[in-house]
């Protein structure tokens, strides 16, 4: 069978299943999906006018770009200043922004930052550039860490000595804690399914069993969400909170061994700061002491700036859901796509970007 | 053997520069008023109702599928006439080229415009060459300006002052494929497609349009920004509604397949070779048949229409039932992980 | 998270294969994974493939979805648009 995304857009299907949740959701019912590719399928795709008022979709901290922290950021500007360094970053990065700056604006000023689709072609850019140092700015949850793994692997086993890693990599289970410890009252959890494809499932378990949240490891297809909606509502509405797999093409309950074992060789956890949630400990992934040689923050003399939230942005309450981005007194005033204060603004999956491309203000 | 390149001197104002003039670019565009090498071109223009742009070429890579800068300088600039409703005459060209730069890449370039600009009819009357230090330009930028002259009857093509609700939205093709082929042609991405860019003169279509209906209200270009800006353009213009229907714009699969890959949307995506058209609905089928009977129009489609409700904004039914407005590209669109 | 497109590998060069999405072509990094075969789909996420697809696993999605369809009465038609 052909794997085509139209499979999983099927709009009669995503009705039937509409109608499903429709029959089945009595009681309210808040749910949460904490990664942005999840945000941006249900904005995208009009799912919220097909559910029945007893649901409430919020949005959490799943976008990377949103949980970087100032500090980080500001970082990787400071980086992009020193003259024989060539940033290398996705390109979610370059229009966020910094205490007084962003990549994009150190570009004007001459910083040699360029965007890559993949951590390798930076390797390439540290081979063929031997007088100038590549560093990466490895930012993602553990779909992304895997990569950035394997590129400090790769950079050691050949002594690709003037390749540097500048991690912010984030682990996604201690801040779905973080969110079920708040009192936010979130009834089930959309789980993000490429983080559990490396992951596996299991490291959800606690949501319903210390907490009693259902959870639902879903893919990014309408039809997926729908589906991932509807297994929730049921959990709910039965009161029998559970792991269930949505995405069971892609996510296997034992996820992907060999990159989680690449993640452990290279990476160990570090507390970590996230934007809007504070510091969360063992939260994120920075390189182990057998590859300091690469990491860009044993390399580099990188200030810690202090950092203040600017005025009036209330991002970190919009990424536990505890507001949405219309009740910010920023959003659509100072705060725009062309102008964005924080970091939910300018990321394509940041809650206040999506809202302001696919609402009518 | 070294190959032979651009040398400041080639800027200089000596015989070096004299003899790339003369043996490169005259040699080629072949026009006698170029030949003449005075400071102006001296021209007669039929009628005085002038049509007359400018526009800049620093597309990188310089060389894509589907076309080069040089073939993007004239068609870029035949289409911003075509598209004001003006009969293109008299192209200008001026090369600020970059020492270093390959003299066979130059010849390439030279002889793309040469030949798009032949087949369009246009003569090459005049050009400027200036050489700029390695490190202080990119290969070659070119500055192509344009002179036409405009039938009395489709002065308001270009404003749109007679778009009215009921008009409908009218495209040639399908959107996104010349960002797309540049984008994948640079190195680093390393994917690689058939797509290649839609790069095209567009003033035969045009013509075929306007003959078939002298009604049109509006016809624009959408090139840097996609189809996305031309429509937002549109509606803050004439605070007209703009209502898309996402179903009925034409897809290249390809290009929504590298979109999906890199997160980008293909309505923003910039096209060298695809025109937006209003016309009064009465005319709308008559135009549509007179497009797709055209090399450069075979998937034409109706895409949507100007609305009374909302104006100046811009609305995309999607595929889904639903409905979001489309506005202004923030930055570039970049590839994302996320 | 995000971005990630099923894409079908053609060839197997060690840690590397070129896979097809579409009428794409990759070269795409496959040492987190082991046994990839040509005909195999591949989950791609910034040049890297980060799992297999499962295409049964897939049409076995595909018949659950239809049997929700079977079972839901939708005698009304199609949803009709709606402002979100």
């Amino acid at each position: 069978m052909e794997m085509r995304h139209e499979l999983f857009r099927d709009r009669t299907a995503i009705g039937a299943v509409a109608e499903q949740i429709r029959k089945t959701s009595r009681k309210p019912i808040r749910l949460m999906e904490v990664c942005g590719g999840h945000t941006l399928a249900i904005h995208k795709f009009g799912l919220r006018s097909l559910l029945p008022g007893t649901i409430e979709l919020l949005s959490g901290p799943g976008c990377p770009v949103c949980v970087s922290s100032q500090q980080y950021l500001d970082g990787c500007v400071e980086l992009s200043r020193f003259g024989e360094v060539i940033i290398a970053t996705y390109g979610d990065l370059i229009r966020v922004p910094a205490s007084a700056s962003s990549l994009e604006k150190e570009r004007g000023r001459g910083g040699d930052i360029r965007v890559v689709y993949s951590v390798m072609e930076a390797l390439t850019m540290a081979e063929e550039n031997p007088g100038r140092k590549v560093v990466f700015l490895g930012i993602g949850f553990e779909t992304t860490a895997p990569a950035s793994a394997y590129a400090a692997f790769v950079a050691q086993s050949v002594k690709r000595d003037n390749f540097f890693l500048y991690s912010a990599h984030k682990l996604m289970p201690p801040a779905l804690r973080a969110l079920a410890d708040e009192s936010l009252k979130i009834d089930g959890f959309i789980a993000p399914g490429h983080v559990s494809s490396v992951t596996g499932t299991e490291i959800y378990r606690f949501l319903p069993e210390e907490y009693g949240k259902g959870v639902a490891v879903s893919g990014f297809e309408p039809l997926d969400v729908m589906q991932s909606i509807l297994l929730l509502v049921r959990q709910f509405e039965s009161g029998k909170p559970a792991v269930e797999n949505q995405y069971t093409r892609v996510v296997r309950p034992e996820g992907n061994r060999k990159a989680q074992q690449l993640l452990a060789t290279v990476f160990e956890p570090a507390d970590e700061q996230w934007r809007g949630l504070g510091t969360i400990p063992q939260s994120g992934l920075q390189l182990k002491n057998e590859f300091e040689a690469y990491d860009a923050r044993k390399h580099f003399t990188i200030s810690t700036s202090t950092w203040k939230e600017p005025e009036g942005c209330i991002c970190g309450e919009i990424l536990k859901g505890l507001k949405t981005p219309r009740q910010c007194p920023l959003f659509n005033t100072s705060c725009t796509p062309d102008n964005p204060v924080g970091a939910c603004m300018v990321s394509t999956e940041g809650s206040c970007a999506i809202t302001y491309k696919y609402h009518f203000t | 053997m070294e190959e032979p390149r651009i040398r400041l001197a080639h800027g200089g104002g000596g015989s070096l520069m004299n003899n790339l003039i003369r043996n490169h670019f005259i040699r080629r565009f072949g026009d006698p008023v170029l030949a003449g090498q005075t400071d102006s071109a001296v021209l007669e223009l039929p009628g005085n109702r002038i049509a007359l742009t400018t526009d800049s070429y620093v597309v990188d890579p310089i060389f894509f599928p589907g076309g080069d800068i040089g073939k993007l300088a004239v068609c870029g600039t035949l289409n911003d006439l075509a598209v004001s409703g003006a009969c293109p005459l008299y192209l200008c060209v001026s090369f600020i080229l970059e020492e270093g730069l390959l003299i066979s890449d130059l010849e390439r370039i030279i002889g793309s415009m040469a030949a798009t600009a032949e087949e369009a009819g246009v003569p090459i009357v005049a050009g400027d060459t200036k050489v700029v230090p390695k490190g202080r330009g990119d290969k070659v930028f070119i500055t192509t300006t344009g002179i036409g002259t405009i039938p009395e009857e489709f002065t308001a093509v270009g404003s749109g002052i007679n778009v009215n609700p009921g008009d409908r939205i009218l495209i040639n093709g399908a959107p996104g494929e010349h960002g797309i082929a540049v984008l994948l042609q640079r190195e680093s991405f390393r994917l690689h497609s058939p797509v290649e860019s839609d790069c095209a003169n567009l003033y035969p279509l045009i013509r075929e349009v306007l003959e078939a209906c002298p009604d049109v209200h509006f016809m624009r270009d959408a090139t840097r920004g996609g189809i996305a800006t031309v429509l937002c353009e549109l509606a803050g213009m004439r605070n007209a509604g703009v209502e898309l229907d996402e179903d009925a714009i034409p897809v290249n699969r390809t290009v929504a397949d590298a979109c999906e890959l890199l997160g980008f949307d293909p309505l923003y995506i910039a096209n060298e070779g695809k025109a937006i058209f209003v016309l009064p609905e009465a005319s709308a089928a008559k135009a549509l048949r007179a497009m797709r009977n055209h090399p450069l129009g075979r998937q034409s489609a109706v895409i949507g229409c100007i609305t009374e409700g909302h104006p100046g904004k811009v609305i995309l039914n999607t595929s889904f039932g639903g409905q979001r407005w489309i506005d202004y590209l923030t930055g570039e669109q970049l590839p994302r992980i996320c | 998270m995000c971005l990630g497109v099923p894409a079908k590998v053609i060839r197997v060069d060690q840690d590397q294969a070129l896979v097809r999405i579409g009428e794409i072509e990759y070269q795409a990094n496959i040492g987190l994974l082991e046994d990839v075969l040509p005909g195999d789909y591949i989950l791609l996420h910034a040049g890297f493939g980060i799992e297999k697809v499962d295409p049964e696993q897939a049409a076995e999605a595909i018949r659950l979805i239809r049997a929700i369809e079977e079972q839901t009465d939708l005698s009304d038609g199609n949803a009709p648009r709606t402002v979100p």
